[in-house]
């Protein structure tokens, strides 16, 4: 790089760090009113990040219950314990399957009796009405509700098969659920992001107001409308910045609050599950998203109001 | 240095501000534009420094056609033209030092130029130990000694002046005018608008004087 343009870029480089400094200041000048607008935008920033937490946590959730989603194979009447036995020894070769669990028809009713509290009026019976079954556990890429369906479409065309139970209807639905719910969480993102985008608007063209005759003397000595905006757009930058830090801060706190209750519930259902909290890259997001709205707000609005000021 | 070649202002409501004017004024010239107020001084400064755009003529100024020049090359201009207004019009919330500074800040100068030019400014219109003041502690004839170094710290060929004595007494007002005729020494061609017949008589410089828009007299002409 020559000198003279290396001495051009230092200067620029300088000046932009100047006029951030500037406008920090002069946030810090009016403390009261900067943290009311810090304050509004954290809280409008908040809603979203945490309802997508909140998603990104059902998700999860159901990621696990997705694992756990088994098929149960009832065999015909007819098929004893030790051909239901050979069934289950072909079945594990399946590549789709992980595992298979064998109850016979002795350990089918022992369970029935012990929990159905029908006890007695099976023994009244004099033969086992219950069939045997296979408890199907499938692999990983097969637990998918679709996949799910295509194998237990297979076993019900196995000789032996009566009825294959796959209850993934709910796991369907709540899949569907979530893709709404995720849209949602973009729509509220989007409204609220609007929100913010007005309120910063809103601020700094209060703040042109403010200091309309120091634009009009930097206009009348030669001041390009980049140099007039900068201060401007650094204000925004630092509201949606700070703005995006207390969302981060509110979630986090609510996180922190709810964090003990859920393993404790959890806890109760005999899950492991824990509250997600926010990731590095969600925080960087957020606190991306908020700078870019502050920086878009402080531009529309000075777009708009700049030209009013005359001299032009 | 200016030319105006047939130059009318109009301002919305039919009311003009300038009529039909043409004059030209050379490199290195003081002139004096005088005048009933409303007679177009302000707005004939206004045209040059391109705070406003003529209706119907031809501006030239620095070699600059003024009705060429877009938007975006105003700054460009303005940074060529140094203004001082009667109201001075400095920022009150900053020293006289960052008010001296500011066109300098504004075309991206480097910290040490600025300070030793910004000096330089102040120490010609003699407020040197004053740069880390406020306006608002100075006097009337400081405060425009102020706006007069910050028209003149970016070193413009032209000066344009409006009414810059209006607000001060016949003594200070000499002083500001010896200044002007200083730096007009060094080679800035200055326009300098002013009511004050009194005071420009005793200074021998070319005067123009306007009625209602129109150019009616030049001391020029009659030499």
């Amino acid at each position: 790089m020559p000198p003279d343009l290396r001495g051009t870029v230092s200067v620029w480089l300088t000046r932009q760090a100047q006029v951030a400094i500037e406008a920090l200041g002069r946030l810090t000048r009016t403390p009261a009113s900067s943290l009311m607008t810090v304050a509004v935008i954290g809280i409008a920033l908040s809603l979203p990040t945490s309802l997508y937490v909140l998603l990104d946590n059902l998700q999860r959730l159901s990621g696990s219950w997705d694992g756990a989603a088994t098929l149960s194979l009832y065999l015909r009447q007819e098929i004893d314990d030790g051909a239901a036995e050979r069934l289950a020894r072909k079945l594990r070769l399946d590549p789709a399957i992980a595992d298979v669990r064998v109850i016979g028809k002795q350990a089918a009713i022992e369970e029935f009796k012990r929990f159905s509290g029908f006890g007695q009026a099976l023994d009244a019976l004099d033969y086992n009405p219950l069939p045997a079954v296979l408890v199907i556990q499938p692999t990983q890429e097969e637990s998918e509700p679709d996949a799910a369906e295509t194998l237990a479409g297979r076993l019900r065309a196995l000789p032996e098969a009566d009825q294959v139970q796959l209850d993934l209807q709910w796991v369907k639905r709540f899949h569907a659920i979530t893709r709404i719910a995720r849209r949602g969480v973009l729509l509220i993102g989007g409204i609220l992001g609007l929100a913010v985008l007005l309120t910063i608007g809103n601020t700094i063209r209060l703040e042109i107001q403010n200091r309309r005759q120091e634009i009009e003397i930097a206009k009348l000595v030669g001041a390009t409308d980049a140099f007039i905006r900068r201060p401007f757009l650094y204000t925004g930058l630092w509201y949606g910045l700070f703005g995006g830090l207390l969302a981060w801060l509110l979630v986090g706190g609510a996180l922190f609050l709810l964090s003990g209750p859920v393993e404790r519930l959890a806890g109760l259902y005999e899950s492991d599950f824990s509250l997600s909290w926010l990731g590095p890259g969600t925080t960087l997001t957020l606190l991306l998203i908020g700078t870019l709205l502050g920086l878009a707000g402080a531009w529309l609005s000075v777009s708009r109001h700049l030209n009013d000021i005359s001299p032009v | 240095m200016i030319y105006f070649d047939n130059v009318s202002k109009r301002y919305p409501g039919g009311h003009y501000g300038l009529r039909d004017v043409t004059l030209h004024i050379a490199p290195g010239e003081m002139v004096f534009l005088t005048g009933h107020s409303g007679a177009g001084k302000s707005t004939l400064l206004r045209l040059t420094g391109l705070l406003e755009r003529a209706t119907r003529g031809q501006i030239r100024v620095n070699g600059r056609t003024l009705s060429r020049v877009g938007a975006r090359q105003i700054p460009y201009h303005r940074r060529e033209v140094g203004m001082i207004f009667q109201d001075h019009r400095l920022l009150h919330d900053r020293t006289v030092f960052d008010n001296v500074a500011l066109p300098l800040v504004v075309s991206g100068l480097g910290h040490r130029d600025i300070g030793r030019r910004v000096r330089a400014a102040l120490d010609k219109v003699g407020l040197l130990n004053r740069e880390k003041a406020y306006p608002i502690t100075l006097s009337g004839g400081e405060q425009q000694r102020v706006g007069i170094a910050r028209a003149v710290v970016s070193r413009p060929p032209l000066v344009l002046a409006d009414e810059p004595t209006g607000n001060l007494d016949p003594e200070l007002s000499a002083d500001i005018m010896h200044l002007f005729e200083a730096f007009n020494e060094v080679g800035v061609t200055l326009l300098i608008a002013s009511h004050d017949l009194a005071l420009i008589s005793t200074l021998r410089h070319r005067v123009i004087t306007l009625d209602h828009g129109q150019r009616v007299a030049d001391s020029a002409d009659a030499a």
